[in-house]
């Protein structure tokens, strides 16, 4: 019987399997960040080990920094002793840290792969649940809690049960005004939040092999977001050409030698999956979500139903009294109040390229506060030299420095109770963007269109 | 990590499908660098209204504080892998979570703090909360030796599952990273043959 993706990366990370008990897997590469990393670094300190393998694992400062004056010291107390540990921590174990004001710092799911340490069939994890990101590379890559990355630290493995292989197909040509992210709110919008839980997914499928890396970063980012521990594409010509020249991936002949690996990559035709699910990109419009979780989404001309998949009436009924949104409302023309682009799903050069590009020459509606945060400093570079942040200045959005921003809002960027929110990050949560915040889920390119009108709009109106 | 084998306690139902680990505990209590403490701010926003006064309706704020086993809706711990959500339920006290179905990463941070988490069957846990709707001073028995939950007054016994493996290191408060160390020999050998 024939290998899917997801078994040639596993079996070839296995070091032991504990009989009646979870396998020992061994991990290529460790991210770290401030906020999930201080107590694993204290548990070494505690049992008196030192850190097993530094070169695997790579730091950064994304989830509590500001996004306006990083030159300065960190103003919030707790956030700048979460940073100034992780500084001290790296320092003291030698693992290299991308902290704030370095060239390379950004959102930990963004520097990675923009560096090429993220490559096709390594095992990746991170202290932050959208590590599944960088199973576009065909890598398996996943988030884990902090008792997990002392693991990491201290053994450079971990001990974990298989998952089962899910995989969904996604066929045919997309419509216009359609993206990566649409794809993605459509299928969990039709499995649920938790429809791919226990499942490692692998994402296939002619619109899927049409997708730049970066989309299809967005895709298998938001793969948790259906309970599926990762995401994950086949590598192909479009991957490579990505990772070709990146700072740390291989070079000139080491290259072409990884590419012949690399190549073997994909679930065998006779590969037998615990679950095939098949979707038509033509049925796919642009989504938006209306709920606080992001499996209760419908497409941008359609009303808020009755119910949700896997949602009971009474959650249901609690989530639209959150949203102060009732049954059978439209989203299409929905006054919001602020614009979010930015976040490990939708901060990369194409995103902010694709929403400067609806920008361009106009300006935001006056009740909208319009925030654009690049997620790393190489973003931010990049959409400067093309003077993207001066098209989204001119448009009256603010452009702002590199971080995980109101996305979780941990730092000072946060959507205010009540104020409605049109974003491009992954979680419509209850007061996920800010305690009593509304967030409506969807693409860049929608809430480009969102920020200029002041309501939530159809892109397809307007191309 | 803390030995497990039996807790005997009222059960705090949380009636609620997909709860995320924002409400557990919201992003902006994350920036502590140790462990301890989290429970203050459990269910944060649920308990507490923007004046900081609890909310009375809200369960933790109703029920009997010595309360040991939460037992909630379907996709329990669902987005964020943040561990200080295991950390906040059980620095609140609670040493067992029963749903109908866990988000993976939830599962196992719970377990890797001694913290048990099993899954018993939506009609079973829709029974349960029927049963404890007018009357939750009913105890209740997790017994992980023999893998039963059970209460006599209500004339409820149900068997639940775990992996061998978990169960012994819950019984004997072993962790993972113990048991990693004492295999190191075996990972230098795997990077060897790499």
């Amino acid at each position: 019987m024939g290998k899917t993706l997801f078994d040639k990366v596993w079996d070839n990370h296995i070091v032991d399997n504990i009989p009646n008990g979870p396998s020992i897997l061994y991990v290529d590469q460790h991210l770290i960040h401030e906020v999930t990393s201080p107590q694993a670094f204290s548990g070494l300190k505690k049992r008196n080990i030192n850190v097993f393998r530094k070169d695997r694992t790579v730091a950064t400062a994304d989830h509590n920094v500001p996004t306006l004056n990083q030159h300065l010291p960190i103003q919030e107390e707790l956030s700048r002793n979460q940073v100034e540990t992780l500084t001290k921590n790296c320092k003291e174990t030698g693992i290299n840290l991308y902290g704030l004001g370095h060239k390379y710092q950004g959102i930990v799911h963004v520097i990675g792969p923009e560096l090429g340490i993220t490559q096709p069939g390594m095992t990746i994890v991170c202290g932050d649940s959208h590590t599944s990101t960088h199973g576009a590379f065909g890598s398996i890559a996943f988030g884990i809690g902090t008792s997990e990355v002392e693991m990491v630290l201290a053994t450079q493995c971990l001990l974990q049960n298989k998952p089962k292989r899910m995989k969904i197909e996604i066929n045919g040509k997309l419509n216009k005004g359609v993206f990566s992210k649409d794809i993605i709110l459509y299928v969990i919008s039709k499995i649920s939040a938790s429809g791919g839980t226990g499942y490692f997914i692998e994402f296939a499928g002619s619109a899927i092999e049409s997708l730049s890396m970066e989309a299809r970063m967005t895709i298998c980012n938001m793969s948790i977001e259906m309970g599926a521990r990762g995401g994950m594409i086949a590598p192909d010509e479009i991957t490579y050409e990505y990772i070709r020249g990146k700072e740390f991936a291989p070079k000139n002949e080491k290259f072409d030698e990884s590419v012949q690996k690399w190549n073997i990559l994909k679930s065998d035709e006779d590969a037998v999956f615990d679950k095939v699910l098949k979707f038509d990109a033509e049925d796919i419009e642009p989504m938006i979500t209306y709920g606080t979780n992001p499996g209760m989404g419908i497409k941008i001309s359609e009303v808020i139903p009755n119910s949700a998949v896997e949602n009971s009436n009474e959650s249901f009924k609690k989530s639209l009294k959150y949203m102060g949104l009732k049954s059978g409302d439209k989203l299409l023309n929905h006054k919001i109040d602020y614009v979010f682009i930015g976040s490990c799903t939708n901060s990369r050069i194409e995103d902010l390229r694709l929403s400067a590009k609806i920008v361009k020459g106009k300006t935001k509606a006056k009740h909208v506060s319009a925030w654009v945060i690049p997620g790393s400093k190489k973003v931010e570079k990049l959409a400067i030299d093309e003077g993207l942040n001066k098209i989204f200045m001119d448009a009256g959005f603010e452009f702002r420095q590199p971080g995980c921003s109101a996305c979780l809002a941990m730092n000072e960027d946060k959507i205010p109770k009540d104020n409605y929110c049109v974003s491009t990050s992954n979680r419509n949560f209850e007061g996920r963007q800010g305690p009593g915040s509304r967030t409506f889920l969807a693409s860049p390119v929608t809430a480009a269109i969102s920020a200029l009108n002041g309501c939530v709009s159809d892109i397809r109106e307007h191309i | 990590m803390e030995k497990f084998n039996k807790t005997i306690s009222q059960l705090t139902p949380l009636k609620i499908q997909n709860i995320d680990t924002d409400q557990i505990i919201p992003a902006r209590f994350l920036k502590a660098v140790s462990r301890e403490g989290f429970g203050e701010n459990l269910f944060r926003d649920w308990r507490y209204n923007s004046n900081n006064e609890p909310i009375k309706d809200f369960v933790l704020n109703n029920h009997n504080k010595d309360s040991k086993i939460l037992i909630a809706g379907r996709n329990f711990g669902c987005g964020s892998s943040r561990e200080h959500a295991a950390w906040a339920i059980y620095d609140y006290g609670f040493k067992v979570v029963i749903s109908s179905f866990f988000a993976d990463i939830f599962k196992n941070n719970c377990l890797n703090n001694g913290l048990l988490v099993f899954q018993l069957e939506e009609k079973i846990i829709q029974e349960i909360f029927d049963k404890i709707d007018n009357n939750r001073d009913h105890e209740f028995t997790v017994d992980l030796e023999n893998q039963n939950f059970s209460s006599k007054d209500l004339k409820i016994n149900h068997s639940f599952s775990i992996n061998e493996y978990n169960k012994s290191c819950l019984l004997n408060g072993y962790d993972n990273i113990d048991y990693l160390l004492s295999v190191k020999d075996k990972i230098i050998q795997f990077e060897n043959s790499k």
